[in-house]
């Protein structure tokens, strides 16, 4: 029994929670590299690839799993309770990809609510065929009495953090392989940094762009472009082309994927340590290059900006300083 | 709450070198106004980092100020033009996040100008005081309620 103890291999699990399927598959494209993984750990929950259920986690000793890599925002009432269960059988918890720590795409659903989603989804969209006007309901009662349950849908979406307490964060849309191969051997060798770190390089993209030499001498935009409206010079800093570029308030790490494909960054590694507010951030670097003084010229050019929000928010709205729309305001 | 019982709480960013000195003189001349601004001495008003006025939105402000030197008095040269593109900027943004543009105010305010500073105080005041209180919870607590 001892000995069987000693060769006793960490255990792992993985969950996905309101999320694309990236994040999986980021974990799928650690490609030969995840026999490593394999030899080295046990994996006791993947409800994607392996079939474990609920009552299996729960059967578990608290604690007896070495880390849990979670990655989706928490926007259902099931998410939520399978995070709380992770995190008691879990010794660590990892929020792994943009939208488990940052809020992620799904997090754009904080400019609405509950019933204006449900409105759109169900009624409204074109291709919505929907006659009876049928909505989920939480609880459903059948004619032989038996109750059907569905989980509540939050009217806002939170981040991992918000809800359990978190270990790390694994950053990106989705993390490359370089980084979560990284992070498990930390975990594995027990070389890990301070609670709380983004396992992630602490400066900013441009510092690792390689497109930060063509920077004029004095940044300045005279006009906003949107990455369709012109042919991008793919040698040249995007802002100096008049392309928003998330790159100054965004951490590096991510091998500047968009960069090298000739889009801008859109910011989905989140801000740096030093910062609270990715989108404020950048709001005001963004002003500050915008080349002009007089009154009327800034507005008009303000006005060019289209949906500021939803682009210095697109990865990170429910981590930001207000987190959402004033609920007050959704019609 | 009724637009008479509720008493706005604003707060403002005022530059040392003008708009500070503006409200020290209309306090100094005794001029009376609407208690209601918390004011933040900040070096320039180039200085208010947009975090800043969503913190104090968040906090519970109804309303934020941010004042400086009218526009070529600049102490530092251009650190109110900064200030002016942010404002236009961030007001836009608030607006999308739902906080009215009336809300977040950029005043100029020189140093001598203290009659416009408790003029602006007055209005702003009375202006919050119509569109009632910002209420911000950020939706911080539904999923305890679950």
């Amino acid at each position: 029994m001892e000995a069987r103890m000693s060769t006793e291999k960490p255990k792992v699990a993985f969950y996905w929670c309101s999320s694309c399927g990236g994040c999986e598959e980021s974990i799928i494209d650690l490609a030969e590299d995840i026999l490593k993984v394999v030899e080295a750990v046990d994996i006791v929950f993947w409800p994607v690839a392996l079939d474990f259920k609920k009552k299996d986690v729960e059967a578990m000793k608290d604690g007896s799993i070495a880390v849990g890599f979670i990655n989706g925002a928490i926007r259902l009432s099931e998410q939520q309770e399978m995070v709380e269960l992770l995190r008691k059988k879990c010794q660590l918890i990892v929020a792994h990809g943009s939208c488990s720590h940052l809020g992620g795409i799904p997090g754009l659903g904080n400019f609405w609510n509950k019933e204006t989603i449900f409105n759109r989804a169900y009624h409204t969209t074109p291709s919505t065929d929907n006659p009876d006007g049928v909505v989920p309901q939480e609880v459903t009662v059948l004619e032989d009495g038996k109750e059907l349950t569905l989980p509540r849908f939050y009217d806002t979406v939170y981040t991992l953090d918000q809800v359990i307490d978190v270990d790390y964060y694994l950053p990106g849309c989705a993390p490359p392989r370089d980084l979560i191969m990284n992070a498990i051997l930390a975990i594995l060798e027990g070389k890990l940094p301070p609670k709380g770190s983004v396992l992630s390089p602490n400066k900013s993209l441009c510092d690792d762009c390689d497109r930060n030499d063509s920077k004029p001498e004095k940044m300045v935009m005279t006009e906003i472009k949107r990455p369709w409206e012109i042919l991008i010079d793919p040698e040249k800093c995007f802002l100096a082309q008049g392309i928003i570029c998330m790159g100054p308030a965004t951490r590096t790490g991510c091998g500047e994927r968009c960069i090298i494909g000739n889009m801008p960054c859109r910011g989905c590694f989140g801000p740096t340590d030093q910062v609270y507010d990715q989108g404020a951030k950048f709001l005001s670097s963004l002003a500050s290059i915008l080349d002009t003084d007089d009154e009327k010229e800034i507005e008009k050019l303000v006005d060019t900006i289209v949906d500021p929000a939803g682009t210095f928010y697109r990865f990170s709205l429910p981590s930001s300083i207000l987190r959402r729309r004033r609920m007050e305001a959704i019609k | 709450m009724s637009s008479e019982t509720f008493d706005p709480k604003l707060v403002g960013f005022l530059c040392t070198w003008c708009s500070y000195t503006g409200a020290d003189l209309a306090g100094t001349a005794r001029m009376t106004y609407a208690p209601n601004m918390r004011i933040i001495r900040v070096m320039c008003s180039g200085r208010v980092d947009p975090q800043f006025v969503l913190k104090a939105f968040k906090e519970g402000a109804d309303g934020v100020l941010i004042s400086g030197c009218h526009p070529g008095d600049c102490h530092y040269q251009e650190g109110n033009y900064n200030a002016l593109r942010r404002h236009r900027l961030l007001t836009k943004m608030l607006e999308q996040l739902g906080i009215e543009k009336e809300r977040f105010r950029l005043e100029w305010v020189s140093a001598a100008e203290g009659a416009k500073f408790q003029k602006v105080c007055d209005e702003f005041t009375e202006e919050i005081r119509q569109l009632g209180p910002l209420n911000w919870n950020g939706g911080a607590n539904e999923h305890r309620e679950a």
